[in-house]
């Protein structure tokens, strides 16, 4: 019974004090114009396929992405490389299989049916290269943070070298303009000419950044284009029959006096 | 109202002698004759029906690939978002249809409060009405659970404690309740399998709502009784046309929502897997909550404040005998309307309050919202039946009508 009471107790008393927290402790993220913001927003392919270069050179090495399949790569509305080029990417991973006819687990390269193959085995492994903090899966990131895909640029272009005084950062902790408390345990991982491009672009921060992001926000929502493109139709439709429907209602109440 | 009728085709009467189901239909969802003067508050009924319909028929398809287990659950929705066929519109139907559901039956509690559609002799209607409000409260909450997100999580933690405020029994009732020591997995199938049986008790109360209704027949603006014929119209094709026209503009609203911003009515922390290690910095339930969860922490008891959330909606059920007056509509009412309106925006106060930290001034008008909530229906309802003096009702439903009609004519002449 206490117990119980203690927990609800703190939960509440958690619902009441978050509020000063959130509203004092965290910044406007900026907004930069995103191909994929308003109604008609798409995916830039291009932008996407940088993304994702970006997330295996640079975020995978930490954190997962469980949701993704390889194939998904190839699928429309996404970073729509060809089915050569992702086998090929696939191929880079192993995974376990298995087991065999004797009985034996065995390591293959990854299949376009499998899923993104994650940094560690389990999340204990992921917490312990970390200084503790688990890196989180980014599948869906995008959606799980109230500021999208704006926060999350924000967040990988908002460290700076000089900590303010009054911050003090504890080991492996890191000063971020963007991040709750301005405190996050990931260190800056977008530096300038940290991946190679392969289509020519240069790698500045910013670039980087806005990729990744596109990338991550692509991965959260792949069916973003094709609900655009649906909804636009179905409002145009709903629109149309309102209106049939506003004259057949006329027409009919033309002789009741009401 | 269907003695006249007589089905057509040879198959239709072969079956309506047998079973009269062709008459009742006919009856009730063509002949029926429904007051002329009915404005549009009326059509929420039908959207309220196509609200419950899209929510089971959608709930169905996701139902053939959710997985109920604390592990999967959350990965099944995502598997529904990304692989199923159409998985992503069925799922953003749903979530958003439980919102759309809520915005039409608050309106259509609004408009039978307004115009006294709870009065003598539709209680039963209403108290019927109060009914289904109450279990489109449980099925929303048990169906946010599902996903089994942070907010999923915690929120089901909250609220399922709640009962441990009974005295004595409390801890039992939780644990019972939970299946186990914690909100676990064993909630997550419970509330699924009550999820998935509850709308269909609501669709037996909308039968009997209906039912009840066809008795004496719709209220209307002036809320007065009709004549029949004179003041009638058969619901077919007059009314099925409109509320179908109301219906098309809803759900040009509802597709708004669902294809342009599928997650502004939700909570982002539903997209972080359930985690019993880590609280939310904040837990907020549901946008249709707020008003009744700003109830429950205004009381500084915990047992309290349930009591006072669950009275809160029970109250409702009293109101046919707690409002003294004889006349219906507020149309009449000149004074009682002005409180009418205090009572919707001490709601929508209380609604913005629960999504506020409970301290401070937050705290305060908090309670000052609740108790002007209860004063309301125990006090101003019961007292202003007596002070009110009404405006002088219209002979029928066609009289201001034809009196319009005749000043226009008057004013014609005079010109
Ligand atoms: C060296 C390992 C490492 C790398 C590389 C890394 N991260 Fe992180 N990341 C972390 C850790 C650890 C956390 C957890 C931080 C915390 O809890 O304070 C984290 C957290 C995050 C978060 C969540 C922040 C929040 O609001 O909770 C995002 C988003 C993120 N990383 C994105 C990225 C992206 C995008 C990349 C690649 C450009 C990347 N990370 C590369 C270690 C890493
Ligand atoms: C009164 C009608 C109903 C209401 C108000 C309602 C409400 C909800 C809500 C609010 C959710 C959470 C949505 C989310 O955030 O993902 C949900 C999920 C779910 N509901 Fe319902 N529901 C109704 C009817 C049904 C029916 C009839 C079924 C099954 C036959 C069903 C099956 C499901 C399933 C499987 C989920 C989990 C998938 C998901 O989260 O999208 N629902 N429901």
């Amino acid at each position: 019974m206490l117990k119980i009471k203690n927990i609800f107790l703190s939960l509440l008393l958690s619902i009441f004090t978050s509020f000063a927290f959130a509203a004092g402790e965290m910044h406007e993220p900026m907004h930069p114009d995103w191909s994929f913001q308003g109604p008609l927003g798409k995916f830039e392919r291009a932008e996407l396929q940088r993304g994702y270069q970006v997330y295996t050179e640079v975020c995978s090495s930490c954190h997962s992405m469980d949701l993704l399949s390889y194939r998904n790569l190839i699928q429309e509305g996404g970073p729509e490389f060809s089915e050569k080029q992702v086998k090929a990417m696939a191929a880079m991973f192993e995974v376990e299989a298995g087991p065999d006819a004797d009985g034996e687990m065995f390591m293959r390269p990854a299949i376009l049916s499998d899923k993104f193959v994650s940094p560690w085995k389990n999340e204990q492994e992921g917490r312990i290269s970390n200084g503790g903090a688990y890196p989180p899966d980014l599948s869906v990131m995008v959606k799980a943070r109230p500021g999208g895909a704006d926060y999350l640029y924000s967040l990988l272009l908002g460290y700076e070298d000089e900590t303010p005084e009054g911050i003090t950062l504890d080991d492996g902790v890191y000063y971020n303009i963007y991040a709750k408390n301005q405190k996050i345990a990931m260190p800056q991982v977008i530096y300038e000419d940290g991946v190679e491009y392969t289509d020519g672009t240069a790698a500045t921060e910013v670039q980087m950044a806005r990729d990744v992001t596109a990338f991550l926000a692509w991965s959260a929502e792949p069916k973003l284009e094709e609900r655009k493109r649906i909804g636009f139709k179905v409002i145009i439709y709903l629109i149309i029959l309102s209106f049939l429907l506003y004259f057949t209602n006329k027409r009919i109440w033309k002789d009741t006096s009401h | 109202m269907s003695d006249d009728y007589q089905p057509q085709s040879a198959v239709a009467k072969w079956i309506d002698k047998r079973l009269p189901i062709v008459t009742l239909f006919s009856g009730h969802l063509m002949q029926f004759p429904t007051p002329k003067n009915l404005n549009y508050w009326w059509t929420f009924g039908g959207i309220l029906t196509f609200c419950l319909i899209t929510q089971i028929i959608t709930g169905l398809v996701l139902a053939m690939h959710y997985i109920a287990d604390a592990n999967l659950a959350f990965a099944s929705v995502e598997h529904i978002m990304r692989d199923v066929n159409y998985g992503w519109l069925l799922r953003y139907i749903h979530a958003t249809g439980a919102s759309m559901f809520f915005i039409a039956v608050y309106l259509h509690m609004a408009r039978s409060l307004f115009y006294g559609s709870y009065k003598e002799p539709r209680e039963l209607i209403w108290i019927i009405g109060v009914f289904i409000f109450l279990l489109m409260v449980a099925t929303a909450f048990m169906g946010y659970v599902l996903p089994w997100g942070q907010m999923s999580f915690w929120g089901a933690t909250v609220i399922t404690n709640l009962f441990s405020a009974v005295p004595f029994f409390g801890e039992a009732i939780t644990n019972w309740l939970w299946g186990d020591y914690s909100v676990s997995g064993a909630l997550l199938t419970r509330f699924f399998t009550l999820h998935y049986l509850m709308p269909f008790l609501i669709f037996g109360l909308v039968i009997l709502h209906i039912w009840a209704l066809h008795v004496p027949g719709n209220n209307n603006p002036e809320g007065i009784d009709v004549v029949k014929g004179q003041d009638t119209v058969p619901f077919h094709p007059h009314y099925v046309v409109k509320d179908v026209l109301a219906l098309v503009v809803f759900m040009i609203i509802f597709a708004g929502f669902v294809f342009f911003s599928p997650n502004i009515l939700g909570h982002s922390d539903n997209y972080i897997q359930a985690n019993p290690l880590q609280t939310p910095e904040h837990i907020v339930p549901e946008w249709y909550f707020l008003p009744f969860y700003a109830i429950l922490r205004a009381i500084p008891d915990k047992l309290g404040g349930v009591i006072a959330m669950v009275s809160a909606i029970a109250i409702l059920a009293f109101i046919p005998w707690l409002d003294s007056s004889k006349v219906r509509s507020c149309k009449y009412r000149p004074l009682y309307r002005q409180f009418y309106w205090i009572l919707i925006i001490d709601f929508i106060v209380l609604g913005y309050l629960g999504a506020q930290p409970a301290t401070g001034i937050y705290l305060i008008l908090g309670r000052l919202a609740t108790l002007y909530y209860f004063l309301h229906f125990i006090l101003v309802m019961p007292l202003i039946g007596y002070i009110e003096k009404p405006k002088p009702l219209p002979k029928s439903i066609s009289e201001p009508v034809l009196s319009k009609e005749e000043q226009l004519a008057k004013s014609g002449q005079m010109a």
